[in-house]
């Protein structure tokens, strides 16, 4: 019987099953330092140790300031934030106590979760991979299937190396045709987002299939998948392919030698088998994604860029009329507004979203030679790794962002969360790479519109949200 | 984790939708490495306008929260459900649930129950003035008003909340059979294993 590539990883990872629930086996686990400090000290209580912590990987990023880390005479800079500076130190001391490999803070290799996985190797083809934090859906971009997990199910993977799962759905996201020019991975997943809804994916596993992927690079794939879960899909695939493999090897924890022949032979068998069914399908032409914005407080608030903020009565659902009205006095936005005229004091271009060396290129290609504007208070670029830093610095990309009146920035999540001294001051918009634009997000009252890399840098120079095709 | 047959009491008649776990918990909580004291900031923005339900003395305290479509969606954090436990909520319930939340809400022993949009609303009407009666056992939601609303449960799950196991203890209970895929994996994708 054809199989979905779903199915696929599925099958094979299944220890035991039993009716609703199987037993699956969990190949790759990331560990960061916010939701990791309970299950760590979850296991210590009932005197546990992690079954496989070679299978882990752990790394600071949501916490950590994005300043500079060490001073010029090489001593490592204090954090400020006490209960920061508690939470990293516990990450530093349960991965020493239990045995996990760790990136520390001012490792060359340090990053977010789902930049340094694929980065360093970690994430491969056809595994399970986990972490406590949604946005593991990024790494189905090379054919993993990655999901979020909470803290109680982080400690169940630290000691059984499985988790007791019900098996999802599938849903198919077809896009056929080509992306227009000025159009990027970011647009196109914000627009599948704004179709298919905040809860369009709930309970299903996202298979994005099409020519446009095919033809993707893998940074704007992880892009994509990355954001499966804002359209409610704990994971998010893309079957690997010829591309997969060569941004995959010679990686530190790729496979080597003969073990990499035989794993790419293994690789090139996942994909969906022709005739396998899928529960749910969505078919998207590439043609009539433009460059795309959010105008509200939630990822499927999206409009084309030369589109206008909604009229809430607009919504045939009268519950959607509230939250509409709700999100436009949240975000001090008129309806039939022109989305071209909203002016933006903060420009922030990062997070697991859009911090690779391609989104910062796109970024930087639109700023080389130019400023911000005015009336942009607060710019800066956070790389998603200290390797894309350390890459984007060899191409000059870091003069061209401080040239433009950018700050660049050590790795980590930044402004994407409010949860580290990055954050957007309240009643103040940011044009922003990240992934969510909920209320509070970039800290209290802040008001966030979701663009691509370039869309942010256009904003900065003209101090309006703009569409990128008119540069 | 503790045992649960029923919630019985007030309930907060809330029925908001898509409520994100950012609002459920904001960031700024999460700095905490314990599982306890995040009640104070649970709904914090929605807590900081006037009249909000959260602190009105008629609702206050109850052990059950009704909400509306795709609740908890958003960031994995197990935080919300924390938060929302220390506030003294029991059960939620909602047309819908993000797969992360229902997930993180059942391994704290608090009910996530999908109910049909048409029962939510009735519900919501009897909170107003009335306790709703949440039987686990039996899959039912009751009110005094002869109210009667089945619901779906996974009967693993069902059986976990029912008697209170650690998942942790029963998934350790199967070592054999994951040593044993552990051995087939490392033949067939030894990449991916190192041997001991």
């Amino acid at each position: 019987m054809p199989k979905t590539l779903y199915q696929k990883i599925w099958d094979a990872h299944v220890i035991e099953s039993n009716g609703d629930t199987a037993l699956i086996y969990i190949d790759r686990h990331l560990v960061h330092e916010v939701t990791s400090p309970q299950a760590f000290e979850g296991l210590r209580n009932a005197r546990r140790k992690l079954r496989r912590p070679e299978l882990t990987l752990a790394v600071p990023d949501h916490n950590l300031p994005t300043t500079a880390r060490i001073d010029p005479s090489g001593t490592i800079l204090p954090i400020a934030d006490p209960q920061s500076a508690a939470q990293l130190a516990a990450l530093e001391k349960n991965t020493a106590e239990f045995g996990v490999p760790y990136i520390g803070a001012t490792d060359r290799n340090q990053g977010i979760v789902h930049v340094i996985g694929p980065e360093q190797g970690f994430t491969l083809p056809g595994t399970t991979l986990v972490c406590g934090d949604s946005h593991s859906a990024a790494h189905g971009a090379l054919g993993a299937l990655a999901f979020g997990i909470g803290t109680s199910e982080v400690e169940h993977v630290m000691a059984t190396q499985t988790l007791m799962l019900s098996q999802s759905k599938s849903m198919e996201v077809r896009v056929d045709g080509a992306l227009n020019a000025g159009v990027s991975p970011k647009d196109l997943i914000l627009h599948i987002i704004g179709v298919i809804g905040t809860a369009g994916g709930t309970g299903h596993v996202i298979e994005y299939r099409g020519k446009v992927f095919e033809e993707m690079s893998i940074e704007g794939r992880l892009t994509v998948a990355n954001m499966s879960i804002e359209g409610g899909a704990r994971a998010g695939l893309i079957a690997p392919d010829d591309k997969s493999f060569a941004y995959l090897k010679d990686r530190p924890m790729a496979p080597k030698g003969e073990q990499w022949e035989t794993a790419v032979r293994y690789w090139k068998t996942l994909h969906t088998d022709d005739g396998a069914q899928f529960d749910k399908s969505v078919t998207i032409n590439a043609a009539v994604v433009a460059p795309s914005v959010t105008w509200g407080t939630s990822p499927e608030d999206v409009v084309p860029i030369t589109g206008h903020v909604p009229d809430p009565m607009s919504f045939a659902d009268p519950s959607k009329q509230a939250a509409a009205q709700k999100s436009l006095d949240y975000m001090g936005l008129a309806a039939g507004t022109k989305m071209q005229d909203v002016e933006i004091e903060n420009i922030f271009i990062g997070s697991c979203t859009n911090s690779r060396i391609e989104d910062l290129r796109a970024a930087a290609s639109i700023l080389r030679g130019r400023k911000k504007a005015n009336g942009v208070k607060w710019a800066i670029v956070v790389p998603g790794s200290g390797l894309v830093k350390e890459q984007a610095e060899a191409e000059g990309l870091d003069e061209i962002f401080t040239q433009a009146g950018f700050e660049w920035r050590e790795p980590g999540c930044s402004a994407c969360l409010g949860m580290n001294p990055d954050k957007v001051p309240t009643g103040e918009r940011c044009a922003s790479t990240s992934n969510r634009n909920f209320v509070g997000r970039q800290g209290p009252g802040s008001r966030t519109h979701l663009v691509s890399p370039a869309m942010a840098a256009a904003a900065a120079v003209t101090g309006k949200l703009t569409d990128i095709r008119d540069f | 984790m503790k045992a649960i047959k029923c919630v019985s009491g007030r309930a907060y008649p809330f029925g908001r939708e898509n409520i994100d776990t950012d609002i459920i918990i904001p960031a700024k909580w999460l700095k905490t490495i314990s599982r306890t004291g995040l009640g104070e900031g649970a709904f914090e923005t929605l807590r900081a306008e006037a009249d909000n339900m959260f602190d009105n003395p008629e609702y206050a305290g109850s052990p059950i929260l009704i909400a509306g479509d795709n609740f908890g969606c958003g960031s994995s954090r197990e935080h919300a459900a924390w938060a929302m436990a220390d506030m003294g909520i029991a059960a939620v319930i909602a047309p819908s649930f993000s797969d992360i939340f229902s997930g993180n809400a059942f391994k704290n022993g608090m009910l996530a129950i999908e109910l049909p949009q048409e029962a939510v609303d009735r519900l919501m009407e009897v909170a107003q003035t009335d306790p709703i009666h949440i039987d686990l056992e039996n899959q039912v939601v009751t009110t005094a008003f002869q109210d009667r609303f089945p619901f779906e449960m996974d009967s693993f799950r069902k059986n976990c909340l029912l008697n209170g196991l650690d998942e942790i203890g029963l998934t350790m209970q199967r070592d054999n059979a994951i040593t044993d895929h552990e051995a087939d994996l490392q033949q067939q994708q030894p990449w991916l294993i190192p041997s001991r």
